[in-house]
């Protein structure tokens, strides 16, 4: 039964094609394991067996009728909280979404469930994503299965949380600022943040629309690639989603890895790395020149002042996004208020959490009169400057490697006093958002007190297929990414 | 430069968010801490630099102008904290 939970992707669906097992009965082997282990891990924040196993009873129907499946039909899946499920209560992680029924479906939602995947469940996340630890989420904080009295990672900590554990899967996530690759990096799984445009942001929750970008996250690169295939692909409902071809992101995974040039940044192994996360990083860094690969140094010189600049950005963005909740459409409205304004500034107050706050006046003084050229302008032309960086890299290296965190997960309360600590924790993830770029996480070892460490490959525009190769021809020799914690077994 | 008090309070009211008198000086605190993290953006030479407000340089699609929504007010307002008759309900701004 433990090997089903440990399973790829592809052998999930063998099993069902076979009808060895049917869908509804894995589901409720999930449902169940989430039953027994999630109230120690806080992972889920919403379920609903009815909707669940309904979802897998359609799938059943196709799969008997052995026509009009796909290669995920029947698998289940669970969403992060950040995306509109239609008749699932879709919180955000915040009080002022704690009783929205989302009307609609997001793109991606609506893709996976076209592919006949079953929803599980909503997974916790910090507060509108703005979190590298889980602990902003107005449900309380995600446990990291690998040792329940640290952080999993953030935003999407309750993704993470449920592949390590087993209690999915598969899950989405997004990536602002790292939000896809911190956690699986923490948690120890894989987990891809597309190029962006590739992926449509509608019904996605909006944190910061010129960075947000939704992805896949699960076990192994293999799994990610069939997941990517179903979620990708141009949505006119998007205005930045990309009309390209469609891609199968899979076709490259056999490729040999001979001649890959793997570009080295220097600015990523210097001393903000933790000693245990560069030993693991340096002996992943050696299997790939077993796989024939050449690793060059880069430079990415205004690597340095991606945080900063981010946090100009992200939260200018946020606080024209999160105008929107103002206690009139939906969302919270305060109990006890003498007029409109205070109606506003009341049910804004109560509603949003610390550091969502924070970030909006941040964002309304960066944005504000006299300021703007200062700030905004200003962190506008060092992104510039930071994604051209990369193109100059790119021109000698296939893909990019280092660290994805330069420390594997914490102690809860390590960072939370210190807003600028915690900012610091995505320093490696942070500019691939700015410059628009794919990156992925992969686990590559075990670091201090025996927490996965995190590989992270940053692949050029629309490199996705061939990161996803990277990352599988490394799966095979390696089997960081099918270890679990001890618990889960 | 710093924050002030003032300061955050204007903030506070353009981003329509209550601060109470308490909470404004933990909020100067914790704001200032950033804003000093980002200041080491000013030392960089940005000059002819153009700014880069998006990742991928695409033109805004245009679609046709035909109707492609259909009417679905009452579950959009199934979600609201109050109507009436298909009115979202505020209080009184104009007397």
């Amino acid at each position: 039964m433990s090997d089903l939970f440990n399973s790829s992707l592809r052998q999930l669906a063998a099993t069902l094609t076979a009808r060895k097992i049917s869908a509804v009965e894995l589901a409720t082997l999930f449902l169940d394991r989430i039953d027994r282990l999630n109230p120690g891990l806080n992972a889920f924040i919403a379920l609903d067996r009815d909707k669940t196993l309904a979802q897998a009873r359609a799938a059943d129907e196709k799969l008997n009728a052995g026509a009009g499946g796909t290669a995920l039909t029947g698998i289940p899946l669970a969403h992060k909280d950040i995306f509109c499920t239609k008749g699932w209560r879709t919180s955000c992680g915040s009080k002022m979404l704690e009783n929205f029924v989302s009307p609609y479906d997001a793109h991606v939602v609506e893709k996976l469930a076209g592919a006949g995947m079953v929803t599980l469940g909503k997974l916790n996340m910090d507060e509108f994503a703005m979190g590298s630890s889980n602990e902003t989420s107005h449900f309380g904080p995600v446990k990291n299965p690998w040792d329940v009295s640290r952080v999993p990672g953030g935003s999407s900590g309750g993704s993470a949380a449920a592949i390590a554990a087993r209690l999915a899967p598969a899950a989405t996530g997004t990536d602002t600022g790292g939000s896809i690759r911190q956690p699986a990096a923490l948690c120890g799984l894989t987990g891809l943040k597309p190029t962006y445009g590739a992926v449509s942001r509608y019904g996605m929750i909006a944190f910061a629309s010129s960075l947000d970008q939704a992805g896949p996250m699960a076990k192994s690169a293999e799994d990610c690639a069939l997941l990517l295939n179903a979620m990708a692909g141009f949505d006119p409902r998007d205005s930045t989603s990309l009309e390209r071809p469609t891609e199968d992101y899979a076709r490259d995974l056999e490729k040999p890895l001979a001649g890959l040039r793997i570009g080295l940044p220097k600015e990523f192994f210097g001393d903000g790395m933790d000693a245990d996360v560069r030993a693991a990083v340096d002996a992943a860094l050696d299997e790939y020149r077993k796989l024939g690969a050449i690793t060059v140094e880069v430079q990415l010189p205004n690597s340095g002042l991606s945080v900063p600049a981010y946090y100009v950005i992200a939260p200018a963005e946020a606080s024209s996004n999160l105008s929107r909740f103002d206690g009139v459409r939906y969302g919270y409205r305060a109990p006890e208020y003498s007029d409109l304004a205070e109606m506003y500034s009341r049910s804004r107050a109560q509603g949003f959490g610390a550091e969502v706050k924070r970030r909006i006046l941040i964002g309304t003084y960066v944005l504000s009169h006299g300021y703007y050229d200062a700030y905004y302008l200003k962190a506008q032309k060092i992104r510039r400057l930071i994604a051209a960086d990369f193109q100059e890299a790119f021109k000698v290296c296939d893909v990019i490697m280092g660290p994805t965190s330069p420390s594997v997960a914490f102690a809860f309360g390590a960072k939370s006093a210190d807003p600028v600590q915690m900012y610091l924790s995505d320093i490696y993830t942070i500019s691939t958002n700015l410059a628009g770029l794919p990156g992925m996480s992969l686990p590559c070892g075990f670091g201090n007190n025996n927490m996965p460490v995190g590989l992270q490959i940053i692949g050029s525009w629309f490199g996705e297929a061939k990161m996803l190769n990277v990352a599988h021809q490394y799966q095979r020799v390696t089997d960081w990414h099918t270890r679990m914690p001890k618990e889960s077994k | 430069m710093s924050l002030t008090l003032e300061d955050v309070a204007r903030i506070a009211l353009l981003s329509r968010i209550e601060l109470s008198p308490a909470e404004r000086e933990s909020t100067r605190d914790q704001l200032n801490g950033i804003l000093g993290f980002i200041e080491q953006l000013q030392a960089v030479n940005t000059t002819g630099i153009e700014p880069m407000a998006h990742a991928v340089d695409v033109v805004q699609r245009l679609r046709p102008d035909a109707v492609t929504e259909t009417d679905r007010r009452a579950d959009f307002q199934a979600v609201a904290p109050e109507t009436e008759a298909g009115l979202y309900l505020v209080p009184r701004v104009v007397e």
